[in-house]
């Protein structure tokens, strides 16, 4: 366990690269902009957070990138997903088995069902290691132990007969993390993956992540609500709202200096201890119904800064700051 | 208790009411169908008379413990004179060879339309729950009745008829479970692994509905036993003279005053076996998927 050099490589060709990337789903309601053209890139090692309501689009961007959008209604309408270099959307659909698990991983929100419960932890560790490795008898028992002892599964060889029932959330959520990191993938998503975890355990998952990160460089997408958790673990943030990235930048510049109203509102709504604050602030209004998004900005009923043009014309992305971006006519001179 | 209470004794009832009664196997349905399963096995072998001997002279003789009864014929004989032990142990293979035979094809064929339907949904699904539908709303009597009068009443008819129609009921059950299972994460993880179609049903989703499949079975031998039964008793299943305890308890019903014994052994015997076979569903459901109080 010798952890690579902390220092990231230069900021050479992304390991993904998503441009214009549009999801939609169509409902009896009408068709839902679940992901409207949204781009980001991640480097080797680099972890971007994901944030932004429920609905605002987080899951159904991660689930395009891997191609496993929820048929027959999501429909990947367009763009480019970009995984070193070669564009995932043009693949076949048995190329795309190849890339999932291989190359991209995702670990899912609950680590209660994310293991057959007819199995021994074995079994199921072993299916993809043979898969990704091509191992068989000692060699791939051997690497499935290996792999529950990267990610701090104490006696792990006794723990390969154990079934599902008998762990632990937050041992099924390492599980399910040895699993994801089998091969080990290029790019890791992770859609929650602490949420129904408790704090204490919370924390010792997000470190043994980051651990995992800087052994295998590989690029990580964090999806959260947890702002918290963003500020720890992420380099950089892309805010979502409406399908949009309204938002992207360095966590720390991000976090000081909030340039859209919606990430500032967001912000302002985290409890601080010993801030003098009576009250949170919450954000007015709901979130917008996807199906009848509104013409301009798709914040512009809740925003307290609200212009004219918000409501006519939708604002197009424009940088900031240093690496910093946003969609808001406020920072846009007109 | 009568003891000073210990701070920290969990008290009796934390016990799980599951583990405190322990595994306790079901001792009377198993003993009934492995008996008949047994002498099934080994009709030839245990030296009775020949079950389509007839002798007129011994015709309607009583069970052993009637006063004109003799160990000859410890159950008596029937109306053409042949040993009703004979027959019906010559019976248990007839009918449990067409309940076993006949689930096993209805479960086999259903399991697969469920699983199809419930893994692809959508259309697929649509089409393949309205067929079933359709085919539940059959009757199974008639259809036997109608390829008794067509084609002849035989013992392959009678697994047909009921087979074409009995797999509906598992493509329903089997479809629910697999849709319940769709639900869960640990599908969706295996789908972002890179497992395809075909690994997703065999590893994931049969596994997990075995147990459903299982209680179904059992509890369905019964019942495909008493249909056999009924559409022998009604001259549409298996045909005489082979042994089959619907139509022995259709012989006996013009003297069950006189020669009650003609119709009531094979009734008994159809009684112990189905019953053995529903206690047993019974007992496999409440240990492997207590959630299945429907079945």
């Amino acid at each position: 366990m010798t952890p690579s050099p902390v220092t990231p490589p230069p900021v050479a060709p992304f390991v993904i690269d998503v441009r214009e990337l549009r999801t939609h789903l169509v409902t009896r309601w009408g068709t839902v902009r679940a992901v409207d053209g949204v781009s980001f890139a991640i480097g080797e090692g680099e972890t971007l957070g994901l944030v932004g309501e429920s609905g605002s689009g987080k899951s159904m961007t991660c689930l395009s990138l891997v191609r496993l959008v929820p048929r027959p209604a999501a429909r990947i309408l367009g763009g480019q997903v970009l995984l070193d270099g070669l564009d995932v959307l043009t693949r076949s659909e048995d190329e795309m088995r190849r890339i999932r698990g291989r190359r991209i991983g995702m670990i899912l929100q609950d680590p209660m069902s994310s293991l057959n419960p007819v199995f021994s932890i074995g079994m199921q560790m072993r299916e993809p290691v043979a898969l990704y490795h091509g191992l068989r008898g000692a060699a791939l028992t051997d690497r499935a132990v290996a792999l529950l002892a990267a990610v701090r599964i104490p006696s792990p060889a006794q723990r390969l007969r154990a079934f599902p029932h008998q762990l632990s959330g937050g041992m099924r959520q390492r599980v399910v993390g040895a699993m994801a990191i089998a091969a080990p993938p290029r790019l890791l998503i992770a859609d929650e993956p602490t949420t129904s975890l408790d704090l204490t355990i919370q924390a010792q998952y997000l470190g043994l992540l980051k651990e995992l990160q800087q052994r295998h460089r590989f690029a990580l997408i964090f999806v959260t609500h947890n702002l918290g958790i963003v500020a720890k673990i992420c380099d950089r943030v892309a805010v979502m709202y409406a399908g949009r990235i309204v938002e992207m930048g360095p966590v720390r510049r991000l976090f000081t200096r909030p340039a859209h109203p919606y990430s500032r509102a967001l912000l302002e709504s985290i409890p601080r201890l010993g801030a003098r604050a009576e009250r949170l602030t919450a954000i007015e209004g709901q979130p917008p119904d996807l199906a009848r998004l509104p013409g301009g900005c798709a914040f512009a009923p809740r925003c307290p800064h609200v212009m004219e043009r918000c409501r006519v014309e939708a604002p197009p992305e424009r940088p900031v700051g240093d690496g910093h971006v946003a969609r808001c006519w406020l920072e846009t001179p007109a | 208790m009568p003891a000073e209470p210990a701070a920290f004794a969990l008290p009796e009832t934390a016990v799980p009411a599951a583990a405190s009664r322990g595994w306790r196997l079901p001792i009377f349905p198993l003993g009934v169908i492995g008996l008949f399963l047994l002498v099934a096995l080994v009709a030839p072998l245990l030296g009775l008379p020949d079950p389509h001997a007839q002798s007129l002279r011994n015709r309607f003789k009583p069970p052993v413990w009637e006063d004109a009864g003799s160990w000859k014929h410890p159950l008596g004989t029937d109306r053409l004179g042949r040993d009703m032990l004979s027959r019906i142990v010559w019976g248990s293979r007839i009918s449990l060879s067409a309940g076993v035979i006949t689930v096993l094809l209805a479960s086999a064929f259903g399991a697969a339309v469920g699983l199809t339907a419930g893994y692809y949904g959508g259309r697929v699904d649509a089409v393949l729950m309205r067929v079933t539908d359709a085919t539940m709303s059959f009757p199974v009597i008639l259809l036997a009745l109608i390829l008794a009068v067509t084609v002849g009443p035989s013992f392959t008819n009678v697994v047909v008829a009921i087979a074409v129609i009995l797999w509906a009921r598992y493509a329903r059950v089997m479809r629910g479970q697999v849709l319940t299972l769709m639900q869960l994460d640990f599908i969706a993880q295996a789908r972002l692994a890179g497992a395809g179609a075909w690994r997703i049903i065999t590893r994931h989703l049969v596994p997990n509905t075995l147990g459903t499949l299982l209680v179904l079975v059992t509890l369905q031998i019964g019942y495909v036993i008493i249909v056999e039964a009924s559409l022998s008793f009604l001259g549409a299943g298996i045909p005489p003279p082979t042994p089959a305890w619907g139509s022995m308890i259709a012989e006996g019903r013009d003297v069950v005053t006189s020669a009650w014994w003609v119709s009531l052994f094979p009734g008994l015997a159809i009684l112990l076996v189905v019953l053995a076979f529903n206690l047993l569903g019974d007992w496999l459901r409440d240990t492997f998927d207590p959630k299945l109080r429907q079945l």
